[in-house]
């Protein structure tokens, strides 16, 4: 006979979610995988600034105006801290469905609720929504095992359904989508603004100084300028770019995804059913609308119980069945309440289980099974249920 | 379905940050996870007529029948509809907390609550009174649908072991 060890260890739930994402700071900061591309971002963004505020600024500043470093130094701010916003926050990732969930209404349970008109079933994986009197087919995702919100998307790179996708970025290291869209923008945006004033004041610097003492010269003075004006150069092509074409989107209130995929591209009359008309109303609606909150309860905490036999010299209850020795098979977690658990576990081990079970105490392990404290699980027993 | 060997309960006591799970439940909660077995449960679809709001559909669920009324039930869903519109309104306040916040580079928000997580605390203390007015002594619970990603209104329906209950 064996009497079963309760190990309790505490996880947070990012620890167990599924997706093939990255997370850091214990789960404060969510990453996709490949962030190599990012750190080149980082690393071009700080160094062109390091030297511009080695060499540029303090020319600048004193022939010119010591605002220029100020303002500079402002700009730098915004677009570190809107990039490390886009990176590091969910894009509106959404959380699997549970299987009960995936049971009910996937597309075989929605045949089965009579949601379907019979003789005209379109095909079980999409389902058909209309808003605002235009017709939009909600797929059926597969790995996340629900039916798509109009507009999310399944980023194949993370492996997240996530909510009003836009495209992942591998520049940033992440998806974009609902949550993060606006501070995206604003990175793009900002980030031209800083690639237009470096650029700009690296020229009149040049041209300042070279009045003074030759172009040659002050190429010889300041070699960081050369650097700072090739990056410079290819950066406003690419960024100013795609800052002009997300501007575009956002008018529109339109998607990466929607735009490449022809959407709303006006064949057989198809229209954009979320634009308001009205460029200030979707701009406003893009960038000022509400701060949607995460789905994925990252920081939540989880309580794992690992039950192991350990064997015990004691044969008091050779009546008991074998299935002690199995203790993994009645706690199959499959919405079991605590009654039917302990039952199937032998009495003289009840008391070390409900020890354990009562959450966030730090017990020792009594030496002998004592006599069972009133049973509290509540909170324990809340979720008897396997999260994912 | 097979059980992940070494891994057997896994269990939420408690959400770190911004949802605390209300620790005090009351009795009439507490009995019903103890002593009854889950029946099934149920999950109220979203709604996408009106766009890409959160709304839920009222419409009434067959397994809902014999255990609540309709009226009881669209009310519930109304309600909550009622706070998700209110959490998701674009108007002046919204755009002046999205233009402050701007301004400070979102830095403001390490410090101060959004608007949407306001009112989602306003869902969840609501969710918990109807859970305990209504909906535990018939038997039933609901579960915010932030914990199902704003996709469901997840509603489990327990059995009805003591006889009493569910009517």
């Amino acid at each position: 006979m064996s009497a079963i060890m309760v190990s309790k260890k505490v996880l947070r739930k990012w620890e167990k979610l599924p997706g093939k994402n990255t997370f850091c700071c214990d789960g404060r900061v969510m990453m996709a995988r490949q962030k190599g591309v990012f750190y080149l971002t980082l690393f071009l963004i700080v160094g062109t600034c390091a030297l511009f505020f080695a060499f540029e600024c303090p020319y600048l500043a004193v022939h010119l105006s010591p605002a220029i470093p100020v303002f500079a130094i402002v700009l730098f701010f915004f677009v570190m801290a809107t990039l490390l916003r886009t990176s590091f926050s969910d894009p509106g990732v959404l959380p699997r469905a549970l299987p009960d969930e995936a049971t009910f209404s996937g597309p075989r349970g929605e045949a089965a609720n009579g949601n379907v008109p019979a003789g005209q079933r379109p095909p079980p994986r999409i389902r058909n929504v209309q808003i605002n009197n235009q017709i939009v087919k909600l797929k059926y995702c597969y790995t996340c095992k629900i039916f798509r919100p109009p507009r999310a998307s399944h980023c194949g790179i993370c492996d997240n359904c996530v909510e009003r996708f836009d495209h992942h970025c591998p520049w940033v290291g992440n998806c974009v989508g609902k949550r993060n869209y606006r501070y995206f923008y604003l990175f793009t945006l900002s980030l031209s603004l800083l690639t237009i004033y470096i650029f700009t004041f690296d020229i009149v610097h040049v041209v300042l100084r070279s009045v003074d003492s030759g172009f040659v010269n002050t190429l010889k003075d300041t070699p960081g300028t050369v650097l700072e004006v090739v990056v410079c150069f290819f950066t406003l092509w690419s960024v100013v770019g795609l800052t002009g074409f997300h501007t575009y989107l956002v008018s529109l209130n339109q998607t990466t995804n929607e735009d490449i995929k022809g959407s709303w591209s006006g064949k057989n009359r198809v229209q954009n059913p979320y634009s308001h008309r009205n460029i200030m109303k979707n701009c406003c609606e893009v960038l000022c609308g509400p701060m949607h909150p995460s789905a994925l309860d990252r920081r939540g905490e989880l309580i794992e119980l690992a039950l192991a036999p350990v064997p015990i010299p004691a044969s008091k209850n050779n009546k008991e069945n074998p299935q002690t020795t199995k203790t993994t098979a009645p706690l199959i977690p499959n919405e079991h309440t605590p009654d039917d658990v302990k039952s199937s576990i032998a009495p003289e081990t009840e008391g070390d289980v409900e020890e354990k079970l009562s959450p966030l105490e730090n017990k020792p392990p009594p030496s002998e099974p004592p006599t069972p404290p009133p049973a509290d699980p509540a909170e324990t027993t809340a979720v008897l249920e396997e999260a994912f | 379905m097979r059980p992940r060997s070494g891994l057997l309960i896994q269990d939420t006591i408690q959400s770190g940050s911004r949802r605390t799970f209300n620790m005090a439940e009351t009795h009439s909660l507490q009995d019903m996870r103890q002593q009854a077995a889950i029946a099934s449960k149920v999950f109220v679809q979203r709604d996408y007529s009106t766009g890409t709001t959160c709304q839920f559909q009222m419409k009434f669920l067959p397994e809902l029948e014999n255990r609540i009324d309709k009226q009881q039930f669209e009310e519930t869903v109304r309600t909550l509809n009622n706070l998700y519109a209110e959490a998701e309104k674009i108007g002046g306040k919204s755009y002046l907390e999205g233009c402050l916040a701007c301004l400070t580079a979102y830095t403001i928000f390490l410090c101060m609550e959004t608007h949407y997580e306001k009112v989602l605390k306003k869902i969840a203390k609501y969710i918990q009174e109807q859970n305990d007015k209504v909906y535990a002594p018939r038997g039933m619970l609901i579960t915010d649908p932030i914990e199902r990603g704003l996709r469901v209104i997840e509603i489990t329906i327990y059995e009805d072991r003591n006889g009493g209950n569910g009517r």
